[in-house]
Formats: structure tokens, sequence, C-alpha cells
């Protein structure tokens, strides 16, 4: 087993379960607090990493999304705040014409006056939804999502498969929206507004049904969901274990991040929940009859990124229970907000990571990767750019600089240019 | 290896059975090419070898389907995938994961090999498909003849002892259809795997092929022998072999160098007869032979068109003059900017610089009622602009969207297509039907210009006989038509003119026999049989060979 030394220096993927693990602490960080400083801190040290460490595969584009996601977040809420929500005492900014609603609507007002506390007040429950899910990218950006599941149990394997085969026509539904769009204006029909829109969605869902039966027919064929014979009694124990301890989880998961609730009963069941999810996982993967190809290995550096993401949870849980006002301080002055040092430290371990994994491969790095994607998910220029490779496409694209390792195949080596446009194969 | 008895496959609420009472055995290490008009039951005869149908399809199967002697009776396909492979004619449809080392792993991972088993085979599938230096790709960037490699290694890896490949090349440019098959060629020589095969350009695949097996259809028996034999007679043949016919070559030639060999003879009397005639169903423009009267009123025109996706150039300073009663083919590889240039001329999208002129109007500021009435387009999925429930609602839209009086559309639909069951649900027609119904929409509104992305896809060749006539006579009537495709047989028939594209810029512009002659991607095979001679069709020849005899 290579030292730390060595491992941190040749580049490799690190396992997805570590990053997931290592962000699921710092969200839990984020969602228990509502101290800003904490949130920024939060949000430093996960986009520190992720530029420090994402590859540049189409999925490392996604802290980018989620955190312009984000801010749409922090403004829907301020702004939600401003014209509805019920002041709260303090300074007035300044105040919007309030409408008077009828009886029946009495205690919601729309309007009225602005406060700065609950400005304040809003823009940070925002920050803190924001921070949860620029973590939740940072995630995605550091670990390709499908290479998470071939590290799923044997038994979950196939839920994920579907899952994300769900998540992947999301991008195919778009293509052929845009598609089928273009075609409806070639009948004359307007291709805009609602009219425009439901005489679409018809042939789209049409086109999906195809796409996920072919898909389904191809998986079938390829040995998807062959079982091995399990006796009967072991299918319901399995059946019993797994579900009890997915509610386990879930009770236990939400006793832990909701810092109102008593950490005690959060633990425990969270704890006893997964330990019955566990062996249920484990009988149920003996129906299995699943290998993998090329697992991800879990060395030092996956012990050290996962152990920094707990101990940034656990830093935020103590702060909890010896100092719980500072997580949910009083927000104005600004000046006297408290940084608590025991979750400070936590956070600050968590950016090691950016320094004690291994760099992503250069392979998946290709700028081809990239642009086609965009290409295709952009333009839509329907299946003939999706199926273009880089190479044949345009000349002197990025795709050039590639190294190319043998002689096979000339198609993706570059433009060629001859008279007649056509291809020699090797 | 394969054994079909008495093998009935009736679809649920099917009137007639799809396939009834096939017998047939194919020895180990055979390749057998399934051929049939479309409809007849090729898919299904396929499907059924792997269970999908009908475990996959529903429907009712009489008889047995024994493979490797297991029977799909009692094998649903994932307890068969381990014997039979399965490639599609989209592979993109069927992948699962998305990259090329992954995809290769995929089926050996459901089949619970060990590691060490599929890391070997993974290395051995991507050098025996020349995948090597693609194996960190993502699938998306792949070309298609790349994908078509990537899904065939993909269910190589499970080391399967018969492979069934259902239109395996339609979708590619000649280039990486020719990829795809030699990779074929070399799984079946090396690795003596047995090959079931369907695919309706059987100029592309004949020629591999150890025997003919003809599904005619209906109730009819099927017909199983050595190729040669077998298509002296059937009704769909490859190009050099309507010529073998023609001139009554024996034994039958399959491929442009048997036929080449016969073809002394005919070449001599060819070039004694001068050039080849116009078609003698049409008076007007047709330029297939140099000489011909020039074409009409300018159309549509392009100038200095350049489209822009992002960091990609579609389109690269295109100038193109679109005449009346010219039938234009667009050829290229996939990707070369085809189907960018039939958007642009649609208004599809915006030029980004230099402009798109069809009947001297920017096709991107027109409503959508106007458009129609300058320019039609059939895209590559005709479905796409069918909405109704039946044709007759289909066709009493078109006249609606168009302005025209009631019937107008059904007058076109009847000339384009006989006797088309005006209460059928248009998803249920058959390719060339779908295809002639939306031609007719599109007519109804009488764009002077008419554009098809890739016609003959799905096409049989008698349908693609008809598409041509009716081409013939639009172009008579004075349409300017645009044929985006890789058929080269296609535009060597229909086109008056070829441009093809490469990069997004124009490469070549010129009389589509003198483009394509000597091309060796873009000639078709009556050509290449008849180098340097400028005929492209039997139909010439035909028509040639009676003028002098």
């Amino acid at each position: 087993m290579p030292t730390l030394r060595t491992d941190r220096i040749i580049p490799r993927g690190l396992h997805p379960g570590a990053w997931w693990v290592w962000a699921i602490g710092l969200a839990t960080v984020a969602s228990r607090t509502r101290n800003p400083l904490l949130l920024l801190l939060v949000l430093s040290v996960a986009g520190y990493v992720v530029s420090a460490r994402r590859s540049n595969a189409p999925w490392a584009r996604a802290f980018i999304v989620f955190l312009k996601l984000g801010l749409v977040v922090i403004a829907i809420r301020t702004v939600a705040q401003v014209l509805l929500g019920t002041p709260l005492p303090g300074t007035v900014l300044f105040s919007v014409p309030e409408f008077p609603l009828p009886d029946w609507a009495a205690g919601v007002t729309v309007g009225g006056e602005v406060t700065a506390p609950s400005v304040m007040a809003s823009a940070t429950e925002g920050l803190r939804l924001a921070t949860v899910l620029a973590c939740i990218g940072a995630a995605n950006a550091l670990a390709n999502p499908k290479r998470l599941l071939k590290s799923l149990p044997a038994a979950l394997y196939e839920i994920g498969v579907a899952l994300v085969v769900a998540l992947s026509f999301a991008p195919s539904l778009v293509t052929s929206v845009q598609r089928i769009r273009a075609a409806r204006r070639l009948r004359g029909r307007p291709d805009r507004g609602v009219r425009g829109i439901i005489s679409v969605a018809m042939p789209v869902l049409e086109d999906a049904l195809d796409r996920s039966l072919s898909l389904a027919a191809a998986m079938d064929s390829r040995g998807y969901g062959r079982r091995a014979d399990v006796a009967a009694a072991t299918r319901r124990l399995t059946a019993l274990l797994t579900l009890g301890g997915v509610l386990g989880v879930a009770i236990g998961m939400y006793g832990l991040l909701d810092a109102s609730g008593p950490t005690a009963m959060g633990l425990p069941t969270l704890v006893a929940g997964l330990l019955a999810a566990a062996v249920g996982l484990a009988l149920a993967g003996r129906r299995t009859v699943r290998s993998r190809y090329r697992p991800d290995p879990w060395r030092v550096p996956e012990w050290l990124t996962a152990g920094t993401g707990v101990l940034a949870a656990a830093g935020s849980i103590a702060t909890g229970i010896f100092d719980p006002a500072a997580l949910n301080p009083s927000l104005l002055p600004l000046s006297e907000l408290p940084l608590p040092a025991l979750a400070t430290a936590g956070l600050l371990l968590a950016v090691l990571p950016a320094w004690v994994t291994p760099p992503p491969p250069a392979a998946v790095t290709a700028p081809t990767t990239s642009t086609s994607r965009q290409h295709a998910g952009t333009s839509a220029d329907s299946a003939e750019a999706a199926r273009t490779s880089p190479g044949r496409d345009h000349a002197g694209a990025p795709d050039a600089e590639r190294p190319v390792a043998g002689p096979a195949p000339v198609a993706a080596t570059g433009p060629r240019r001859d008279e007649h446009a056509g291809e020699a194969t090797p | 290896m394969i054994e079909l008895q008495q093998l009935g496959v009736t679809y649920p609420d099917a009137a007639a059975p799809t396939l009834a009472d096939v017998d047939l055995y194919v020895p180990e290490g055979e390749l057998c090419l399934v051929v049939g008009r479309t409809g007849s039951g090729k898919s299904t005869l396929l499907r059924s070898v792997n269970g999908l149908v009908p475990h996959f399809t529903g429907g009712t199967l009489s008889g047995r389907v024994l493979v490797a002697g297991r029977d799909t009776a009692t094998h649903p396909p994932r307890e068969l995938a381990d014997v039979v492979g399965v490639v599609g004619q989209d592979p993109t449809s069927g992948f699962v994961t998305d990259v090329v080392e992954e995809e290769l792993a995929y089926g050996m991972e459901s089949l619970g090999l060990p590691g060490d088993v599929m890391r070997r085979r993974v290395e051995e599938t991507l050098d025996l498909l020349g995948l090597a230096d693609l194996r960190d790709r993502a699938l998306s960037t792949l070309s298609g003849g790349q994908r078509q490699r990537v899904a065939l290694g993909s269910v190589l890896t499970a080391h399967p002892s018969v492979l069934v490949l259902d239109e395996p090349t339609s979708a590619l440019d000649p280039p990486a259809a020719e990829e795809v098959l030699a990779a074929l060629q070399r799984l079946v020589h090396d690795l003596g795997i047995t090959v079931l095969l369907a695919e309706h350009r059987l100029e592309r695949v004949v020629q591999y092929a150890d025997r003919l097996v003809h599904i005619p259809g209906g109730a009819a028996p099927l017909e199983v022998g050595d190729p040669a034999r077998l298509l002296a007679t059937t009704p769909v043949a490859p190009p050099v072999v309507e010529l073998g016919r023609l001139i009554g070559w024996d034994p039958l030639p399959l491929t442009v160098r048997d036929a080449r060999r016969h073809a002394t003879d005919l070449r001599a009397r060819l070039s004694a007869a001068g050039r080849p005639q116009p078609p003698a169903t049409n008076g007007a423009p047709y330029a297939g032979t140099s000489g011909a009267p020039a074409p009409g009123d300018q159309v549509a025109v392009t100038c200095e068109l350049t489209v822009r996706y992002g960091p990609i150039i579609a389109l690269r300073d295109v100038d193109l003059e679109l005449r009346e009663g010219e039938v234009l083919a667009l050829m290229g590889r996939n990707g070369s900017g085809k189907t960018t240039l039939l958007r642009a001329l649609t208004g599809v999208v915006r030029p980004t610089s230099g402009a798109a002129r069809v009947g001297g109007a920017a096709p991107a500021s027109l409503r959508p009622k106007e458009l129609i009435r300058k320019v039609g387009l059939v895209p590559q999925e005709p479905a796409d602009l069918l909405y109704a429930e039946t044709v007759d609602a289909e066709c009493h839209a078109a006249d609606r969207d168009a302005d025209v009086a009631a019937g107008s559309c059904r007058v076109l639909l009847d000339r384009l297509v006989p006797g088309l069951d005006p209460t059928a649900h248009p998803r249920d027609l058959s390719e060339g039907q779908r295809l002639g119904l939306v031609l007719a929409i599109v007519l109804t509104s009488a764009p002077p210009v008419i554009l098809l992305d890739e016609p003959t896809r799905g096409l049989d060749y008698a349908a693609k006989a008809r598409l041509i006539g009716i081409l013939r006579e639009l172009a008579t009537d004075g349409h300017a038509i645009v044929l985006a495709t890789h058929d080269v047989e296609l535009a060597a028939a229909a086109a008056t003119r070829t441009v093809v594209l490469a990069d997004g810029e124009v490469v070549v512009d010129g009389p589509t026999d003198e483009v394509v002659v000597g091309s060796p991607a873009f000639a078709p095979q009556v050509a290449k049989v008849l180098a340097p001679l400028p005929w492209l069709t039997v139909e010439q020849v035909a028509r040639s060979l009676e003028v002098a005899p």
C-alpha cells in the first residue's frame, strides 16, 4: 500500500464516497447554524477545495451551477420576506406601499415597513440554504455521481442505476423539446406561448418513452437484473431489516440536522438504523451476482478526506452543546457576530483535502469533453451534433492539442480536408 | 447455434401474426444476413433470438427458439446475456454508463465475472476494435462510427457466441459504416462468432454474408440460401446486383470488384453510346448529366453564412445558390454542418454572420405562417411534424395551417402514397408511408423550396425508388429540393447537383456525376463498377443500352 506521501502525488480519482462524506459533513455544519460568518466560512472551504481538486469533466461544472442556484434562493427568500413577511422590530430601512387584503387573509400582509433585522434574518436564512446547496454542488463537482454508484452496496445498485438513468434523461429531454419545437414552427404553428408548449409536450413524452424502452431492452439484454436463488425467509428478513434501517436513518438524520431537537435522540437512532440497514443490505447483496470493474480504492487520502468532513460536523455539534448561542446569534450589529472556536477549527480542518488528496487524473481532463458537452447541450443541434466527434467537427479546436497515443483511428485525430472529405480507416 | 423451430409471433392487438412457421438453423461461425421489406418482421426475428420477443415486447410466441441449447421460453434476455449480444441501430439509446471503458465493462459486471477477467477482456476488446485511444473519452464526444464500435465492444466483452445486429450501419456515413463492418468481419474471421445481421443498405453488407435469409412478409415461407443465388430473385437487391441482373451476368456479382471484372464489355458498349441519357419521366432540368438545361430562377441563397454554437463553428462562409427545378444533394460526414445549413435555411438558427435568404426574406425573421409558404422541411424524424390522431385529421390540420381549400393535402397525399387508410394513426404507418404523409403536409402550402434531412433512413429499396420518382416530379414542377443525406445511391439517382461539406465549409460544388465519380467515399456502386464512365445508376445504364443496343 502506497504511503500518503506518494499517494497524494500520483493523479487518480479519489473515492467518490470520501467526497460525499466530506460534503455531507460541511452541509451538516451549514444546516445547524444561522451564523453568517460560519456559513461564509463553509462556502469558502468548499469553494477552495473544489477549485483545487476538480477535474475538467462535464460534471465538474456542477459547483458553479449550484452556486447560481443558491443566489436565486437568497434573492427569493429576501424578496419574499420584504413583500410578505411580518417585519421584526428594528431600524426601518424603507417602506413599500401596503396592499389592503380582505378579511379572510388576515395575518398576511403585503408590503409595509421593511426593517433591517428582518432583511438580515431572511438573507441569512437564504444563505444557509444556499450553502447547503453549494456543499451538494461541491460533491457533484468533485465526484462523478455515476461513479458513486459503483460503490453502492450490491443490493442498492439497481435502484441507483434507475435513479441515474432517470436523471440523465433530463438533458436528452431538453434536446427533444428543442428539436420538436423547431419542427412545429415548420408546420406554420406558433412555436412560443402556452399553446406552443402544450402541442410539444405530447411528442416529447412519446420520444422519452421510446428512448427509455429501448434503454431498458438494451440493459435487459446485457444481463441487468440477473438473480441468484435465495430462500424466501431470508428475503423477508432482508426486507424487514432494510426498511427498518432506512426509517431509523431518516429519523436519526432529522434529529442530527435539526439543532433544536435533542441530539441524544438523533445519534443512537441513526446508529441503530445504520446497523440494521447494513445487515439488511449485506443479506440482500447475496441475491445479486454483480461484480465490480476496477473498484475505487479506499486509502489514506480517502480516510483523511472523510475524516475532516466528520470532524467539521463534530465541531459544530460540540459548539451546539457548549455554546448554542454562537450558532444562532443575534444578527445585528454585524461587528459583534461571534466566531465559535470549535466549529471554526473543524471547518478549517476541512480545507485539508485540497492538499492531502491526489490530483484528478489528466486523462479525463481532455478539453474536448467539456466543449462537446456544451455543444450538445446548449445548441442541441439535433442528433447530428450530438453524434459528432469534436475532432471531426471543427478545425483548430482544442482537440488538436490532445495527445494522440497511437495511429488508430484516423477519424478522431484531427480535421482532414481532402477533396471529397473521405476518410481512410486504418 | 441458433435454431428456430416453427416460430410464430403474434403481437397483442395485431390482426395477423408477424411471423408464422419460421424454421431456421444457423450453424456456428456463420454470418447470416436477414433481408426483407420494411415491416416484414426482420426485427421481430432478430429480437426473438435473445428472448426480447416475447419477454420484453409482449405478444405470443409459438414454436421454439433455441440458442446454444437454451430455450428462450425458459430463459429471459438477462439469462441469455452471456451467449447472445445484441446491438441496435442507435447505439446511444443503449448506453448505460458515460465513459468508453466503463461501458465495455458493464455487461461483465452484470454477469458477475471476477475483476481480473474483466480487466483482461476490456483491454483485449479495446485493441480488437481499435478503441484503445478512446478508453477515457466520454461517450457523448464520440463520432457515430466510434459509438457503434463501442456498442459492439460492450456486448463482445461478455464473450457471446452469437451476435445479433439490427441495422448497425443505417445511421452512419459511408466511412463510419466501413469502420464498423471491418470490425465485424474481423470478429467473424478471428473469433468464429455466429452473426445474425439485418440491414436495409444491402450494398454495404451483402459481400460479407455467408448466407441470406429473405423474409417475404405475410405468411410466405422464409427463403434461405446462398446470397448470389437468392438475390437473383428477391425484390430487395443492392445496385450492383440489379446491374448484374440487367446484364444477365452469371454468377451474379455481389461486390464491386466482381462486377468490375464482368464489366469490361459493358464499359466498352457504354462508351460507344456516348453519355448517359436524362430520365424519360422528366422533361425538365435533370442536370445529372452535364449539358442539361439551366435551372430556373434563384429561390434561396446563402451569403458568407457562418453559424457558431459556442466555441464550435458549424458553418463557415458558406455561399450557395439554389434555383428552381434543382435537386441538390448535401453530403459530408456526420457533423459536417449539413443539418445546420438546413436549420439556417428554415430560420431555426440565426446566422452568426452573413445571411441566409429564402424567397427574398431572412427565414429567421418570418412568422411561422409566412415561413411555410417559402420553405418546407422534412426533418430527420418525420414524426416530429405529426401530432394528430389520424391521417385524416393530420391532413385537415395541414389545410388549415396553410389556409388552402379543404382536401388539398389529401389530394397531394394520394399522389405520393396512394390509398393510405385515412383513419390510421400516423405512428402505425410504415417509414415510407410516414415520410409520404409528412411530405404531403409540407407541400400543402406549396413552398418553392423543400428540404429533406436524411430521407432514406429506414426506407427499403422499393420505398426509396418511389421517393426518387416523387423528388423528380417535384423538381419538374419547379420546386427546388435540398437533400441532406449519407445515401450515395439516393444522391446519384435523384440529385442534379452535389455539395460536399467538411468542417462547415463547402469543399465541392458541382453536377452530381462529376462530383461522385471517382470519389472513394461518395461514389455509388454503379459508378464504381463503370468508372471512369459517368453512369451512376442502373436506370441510366438500362436506358443507354435501349438506345444503343
